[in-house]
């Protein structure tokens, strides 16, 4: 593809195209989400021993991972600070600094899975971690998708190209973040 | 919006622009597997949905051919397949369902018309997200390969009916098609990838990408069917995307979301999928409401009656069909109360439908028609889709729907509604825009013929299994004879008569093929406007080229304006100056 088509270029809405597009991709993701979260919602409020089964989660490790991801979400903040001002090697260190939160994250949670399976809990144990291991798993992916996508939009940004996507990306990770916001209470505190 | 000064600046800007693009088309050759196979442009992917879809259109059709035979002549040799077993009536039913409305109306209504009219409309060069695009026509050419696979896997395609109901879906010692079922979901949820990105694409070029001076109200009523009908599959479909991945997991990894042993609910499924299974309805229905709404203006010479109330009953439609979806459950065992709610909702949402119908009429009324192919297909996609609305008030009605409950009566209902979507107003947009696909003209006489030879064999179909139903016949059984009281000479001549009538459908059906491709070759050229409509995709190039405008259009009105007074000619083009 050497050329964008005119029809990228153009904005109808005033809104650029492609923040238009990510917002429509929130827009579904919230759906999938929302939908998992509702049914393990309506388990949760049949089954009262959900209780004493989160009760074997680690809510410090949980809110640790919570710290790391709002932390890394802030360094996003920062990393489309300097896109908007042209300075495209400072934006792509604010994203480097942002996967970092990433991979610190997932070995959090590495060691909290292994932990909890090699106590028993696994996926199939009951409802409960059933609904444990997707949600976080599912989150998860997202945490590993948007890291991948911020390793090449750094790259490009330090070449100061397609700097508008350092934005972009910003607000998908503020999404994952919000979703690990409903997942955390959800799984960890409500005991 | 954009202020009307500001969108003429960019206007110029885009023309100083579009030139340059336009000269760097020319010079540059591409193989042939750049342009037919890994193109980025939007015709070339519209194209390939659409010949991938009526292939597996044509399969689906194969395998209604075998079911009917066996129900009326049970146990026979069926030509060209053999005896059908049990497990593979159940496997050629789910199939024939799921391929007919995910991999023939999906792609046909939505994804093949959305690409190619979608940019061509709305007068700008491609799709926003050409790379994308492509992207979600492979993901959907791997979802229909890995369906094909799952039906040559051992223990053959999965038979748990287009719903999947578990527990029979979720466990292989129940279903007995372990790698079928699961191959199943799988299918089905990378054929949901494909369109929340090619529908992400299509709300966002029509958001953004609008010829300069087309306003929100002067966009053909086909792509606002094709973008909320985009819309509605994005807000419906996640529930079922998650409810996907938990189905897969009760089937190989061993969780029980679905097992009231284990503490999950099979009726949490039932849910997440007609949460999403009703808004389809929707999806599929919409882009046909909009194919026949652009066919019907052109050839009764008259503007839309009421654009803007169609408009808002789409949007009404679109909420409403979200509070819809337990009229399915009526006697799965939810709350009688609840029932009443779902049956209040389920006849309201007729509303809007039967508004859109008046309109239609009202839109013929004292126009000059011309019976053209494709006005004979949109009638007729009137006319049948009534009669499925009709029969649908008693389904809605919890009280009817226990006694009609997994009839043929449902299945004869909703085939009144799925077969002029899926059928006739994909042959009414296929016949209408052939001449701006392939720059000829179809042959109208063999168009006729073919029409006729369709819509009368297909009343023929369903007409019988309505009374099949109210006698009693029930969906899922394979042979009527194990049902002495099911098993006498009146139903057997009523299934036999459906049957005949399939097979007489699907004869005519090579009079189509034998147009299409008779007439690439030796159809009248086509020209630019054929049939003098005022859509911006017919003052394009037939075929449109790369790039699709020699300079894109600017937009100065609506796109209905026939027979307006004080003027010679009786259309006038969105493109066409004051």
């Amino acid at each position: 593809m050497a050329t964008k088509p005119i029809a990228t270029t153009r904005s109808a809405t005033t809104i650029p195209t492609g923040r238009l597009a990510v917002w429509w991709v929130l827009a579904s993701e919230i759906v999938i989400f929302g939908g998992l979260l509702a049914s393990y919602i309506m388990h949760r409020l049949g089954h009262p021993e959900f209780g004493d089964y989160a009760s074997h989660t680690n809510t410090w490790l949980g809110a640790l991972n919570t710290f790391v991801l709002l932390t890394s979400s802030y360094f996003a903040v920062r990393a489309h600070f300097e896109a908007e001002h042209g300075r495209g090697a400072n934006a792509a260190k604010w994203l480097y600094a942002t996967v970092g939160g990433a991979l610190m994250f997932l070995v959090i949670k590495t060691f909290e899975w292994t932990h909890e399976i090699s106590m028993g809990f696994t996926i199939t144990k009951n409802a409960f971690w059933s609904f444990y291991y997707t949600a976080a798993g599912l989150h998860g992916l997202h945490v590993i998708g948007g890291a991948i996508i911020m390793l090449v939009i750094a790259s490009d940004a330090k070449k100061n190209k397609e700097l508008q996507r350092v934005e972009l990306i910003g607000i998908y990770w503020h999404f994952v973040d919000v979703v690990w916001i409903f997942l955390f209470p959800l799984l960890y505190i409500a005991k | 919006m954009a202020t009307p000064a500001q969108e003429h600046a960019h206007s110029h800007e885009e023309h100083a622009h579009g030139h340059g693009a336009g000269h760097d088309h020319g010079h540059h050759a591409q193989s042939f597997w750049s342009k037919y196979v890994f193109s980025v442009d939007h015709k070339v992917i519209g194209m390939q949905y659409m010949f991938t879809g009526l292939f597996m259109g044509i399969i689906g059709a194969f395998f209604s051919y075998v079911f009917r035979m066996q129900m009326a002549y049970p146990g026979h040799n069926v030509p060209g397949y053999g005896v059908v077993s049990p497990g593979e009536y159940n496997a050629l039913i789910t199939n024939h369902g799921t391929i007919m409305i995910f991999w023939l109306a999906m792609p046909v209504l939505v994804a093949a018309f959305g690409n190619f009219l979608i940019p061509l409309m709305l007068g700008c060069d491609d799709m926003v997200f050409p790379r994308l695009n492509r992207l979600s026509y492979q993901i959907f050419l791997l979802s229909a390969l890995v369906l094909i696979a799952s039906w040559f896997v051992p223990g053959g395609g999965f038979g748990g009916a287009w719903t999947a109901y578990p527990p029979l879906s979720a466990k292989s010692q129940y279903n007995m098609t372990p790698l079928g079922s699961t191959l199943w979901v799988i299918a089905v949820a990378l054929e949901f990838v494909a369109f929340l990105i090619g529908g992400i694409n299509f709300v966002t070029t029509a958001m953004n990408s609008r010829a300069p001076g087309m306003k929100l109200f002067d966009i053909p009523m086909v792509v606002w069917m094709i973008v909320i009908a985009s819309i509605l599959f994005m807000a419906s479909v996640g529930p079922l995307i998650a409810g996907a991945a938990m189905l897969v997991f009760d089937q190989t990894v061993g969780t029980g979301f679905f097992d009231p042993v284990r503490g999950g609910d099979p009726i949490l499924w039932q849910h997440l999928f007609w949460f999403f299974g009703h808004p389809e309805v929707y999806v599929v229905l919409l882009p046909a409401v909009g194919i026949v709404a652009e066919i019907i203006t052109v050839f009764a010479r008259k503007k839309l009656f009421a654009y803007k109330t169609v408009l808002y009953t789409a949007f009404g439609t679109g909420i409403l069909s979200f509070f819809v979806w337990a009229h399915h459950q009526f006697i799965a065992g939810i709350d009688p109360r609840m029932a009443n709610v779902f049956t209040a909702t389920t006849v309201l949402i007729s509303i809007p439908i039967a508004e859109m119908m008046f309109v239609f009429v009202a839109t013929l009324y004292g126009g000059s028609i011309v019976l053209t192919t494709p006005m004979l297909w949109a009638l007729a996609f009137i006319a049948e889709f009534i009669i499925g609305g009709v029969t649908g008030i008693y389904l809605g009605s919890s009280g009817s729907d226990i006694y009609f409950h997994d009839t043929y009566f449902v299945l004869a209902h909703f085939h009144y509604t799925f077969v002029p979507i899926a059928v006739i107003a994909v042959f009414a947009g296929i016949t209408y825009w052939y001449p701006k696909m392939f720059g000829k003209m179809l042959n109208d006489t063999l168009g006729k013929i073919h029409f006729w030879g369709t819509v009368i064999p297909f009343n023929g179909i369903f007409i019988p299994l309505f009374l099949t139903g109210m006698g009693g016949d029930h969906r899922r059984i394979h042979n009527y004879n194990n049902f002495p009281e099911l098993a006498n000479e009146r139903m057997y001549f009523l299934r036999e008569f459906a049957t005949v009538s399939l097979l007489v459908l699907l004869a005519f059906q090579l009079v189509f093929i034998i147009n299409f491709f008779w007439s690439l070759k030796a159809g009248k050229k086509a020209g630019n406007n054929p049939w003098d409509a005022n859509t911006l995709e017919w003052q394009a190039p037939s075929p449109p080229p790369h790039g699709n405008f020699a300079e894109l259009p600017n937009c100065y009105r609506g796109p209905y304006e026939y027979s307006a007074p004080n003027r010679d000619k009786d259309y006038w083009p969105q493109n066409e100056p004051a």
